[in-house]
């Protein structure tokens, strides 16, 4: 057992994990923050996808104990303090880009981190390419294509999020 | 996945240290085959030895070559303004590499390492003639690759830098296996004023390999049409149930013609 301490949606947390522990078991079993899902064994599917010092990674292929450290962001660390959701969580809605929703947590976690580091712009083609690691077995992908392009004006500042 | 001892050592010594004390201590770079390989019990590893702390996240100019540190994400590399100015072939195959969350934390070293049959950065290695930079030696890339998941790396060697040289033009074109992204065939052409090279992957049974027909009609004329009629042999290729043998030999042909209509 090792103990390691980590900021976790802006909070320090330290945990005991074995050096086997994935990051995605410490999220879920320890901190007990299960928004983060688990959807494959082969590294494909990016449900898992958290941020880690601001880079969307597979939280289920990198050890806790690699986390040391290190900043991460899970999807329940997006909501604001005044419970008003991300913009990425607000376009996932308005555009109706999740059905079952298994993947959503992993999808915006991406895609938020696809548009932050795109200010110059993002093409359709792009964001397709953006989501190679991320699988959905329901939407048919088009409706988050558009949830993502649709926040990357309010995120990059051009728009303000529209009022309901 | 068994549980193992995990150690970070902070410069090369140790880690090779760590690694040669005991036979069955094993090396992590951004984890993406190793991991996964832990996790369904295929390796049993007593030491996983991270290899994160060396400083061995680089990329310069030297001598006229490129050289890219061992622990350099495919994504550093992909998005790199000096592997776009000398080497753009090589930036635009990291940036194809899986996925962007693979391409974050996959390194060029563990690639190399792993020589998977299906691995894009073998083909660049070995087309663009690169020597390998270990602890202990350098090793050109034509003794590096020794058949499937097989090198010429020692089990205490760490990988430190790739070195390429800068051909005249260069270019892969990948048939990439849509859900995993590895290559069902990729073929790298590189143009050097000696010559031309072309190196295969994901297509052969022995893993990454040059394909001499090609290269001597290419050093002729550098044009997709200069490979009309030159086939592969169908029995030298690896089949599964994403295609048959005869069906990557083909393939072969087809984007190696695109390799070198991209190489302009
Ligand atoms: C979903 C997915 C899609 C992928 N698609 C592609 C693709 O399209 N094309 C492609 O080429 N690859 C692909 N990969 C592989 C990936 O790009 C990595 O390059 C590969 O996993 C190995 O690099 P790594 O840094 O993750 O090494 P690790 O997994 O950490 O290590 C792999 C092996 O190399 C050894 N090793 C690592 N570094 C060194 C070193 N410096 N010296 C000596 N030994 C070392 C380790 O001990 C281990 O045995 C994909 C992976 C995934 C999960
Ligand atoms: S759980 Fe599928 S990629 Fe992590
Ligand atoms: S919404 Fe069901 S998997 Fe994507």
């Amino acid at each position: 057992m090792a103990q390691i301490s980590l900021t976790v949606n802006g909070k320090t947390v330290s945990a005991d994990v074995e050096s086997r522990t994935l990051l995605v078991e410490m999220l879920r079993d320890k901190l007990h923050l299960t928004g983060t899902h688990v959807g494959c064994d082969t590294s494909q599917c990016g449900a898992c996808v958290v941020q880690v010092n601001g880079m969307s990674v597979k939280a289920c292929t990198m050890l806790a104990v690699q986390a040391e450290g290190a900043k991460v962001l899970t999807i329940e660390g997006l909501v604001n303090e005044d419970g008003s959701l991300h913009p990425m969580q607000e376009m996932f809605r308005e555009h109706h880009a999740l059905q079952c929703g298994y993947c959503t947590p992993g999808m915006v976690m991406s895609a938020i981190d696809l548009v932050n580091s795109h200010p110059e712009g993002l093409t359709e083609e792009q964001i397709r390419h953006g989501l190679e690691g991320n699988l959905c077995r329901c939407t048919g992908y088009h409706n988050i294509v558009k949830a993502i392009a649709a926040a990357w004006p309010i995120m990059h500042n051009k728009v303000p999020m529209a009022a309901e | 996945m068994y549980d193992f001892t995990y150690a970070k050592p902070a410069n090369i010594a140790d880690a090779v240290k760590t690694l040669a004390a005991d036979a069955e201590a094993k090396a992590l770079a951004g984890g993406m085959t190793f991991i996964p390989v832990l996790k369904q019990r295929l390796n049993k590893p007593s030491t996983v030895v991270d290899l994160s702390a060396l400083g061995l996240n680089y990329i310069k100019l030297e001598g006229g070559k490129l050289i890219v540190g061992a622990m350099t994400p495919h994504g550093t590399v992909a998005a790199s303004p000096e592997v776009k100015k000398a080497l753009p072939a090589l930036a635009e195959l990291a940036g194809n590499i899986g996925d962007r969350q693979v391409r974050y934390r996959g390194t060029i070293g563990g690639s190399l390492a792993n020589n998977d049959p299906s691995a894009c950065y073998p083909a660049a290695v070995l087309a663009l003639g690169a020597t390998i930079k270990t602890n202990t030696r350098t090793i050109a890339a034509d003794d590096y690759f020794q058949g499937m998941f097989t090198t010429a790396l020692n089990p205490d060697e760490i990988i430190t830098e790739v070195h390429f040289p800068l051909p005249e033009k260069a270019a892969y074109a990948k048939f990439a296996n849509p859900a995993s992204r590895y290559a069902m065939v990729g073929v790298f052409v590189a143009k050097f004023a000696s010559g031309v090279r072309v190196a295969i992957t994901g297509a052969g049974q022995n893993g990454v390999f040059r394909h001499a027909a090609f290269e001597a009609a290419l050093s002729k004329s550098f044009t997709p049409d200069a490979l009309n009629g030159i086939t592969t042999p169908v029995d030298e290729m690896n089949a599964d149930i994403h295609g048959s043998a005869p069906y990557r030999a083909h393939l072969v042909g087809v984007m190696a013609k695109r390799a070198v209509a991209a190489a302009g």
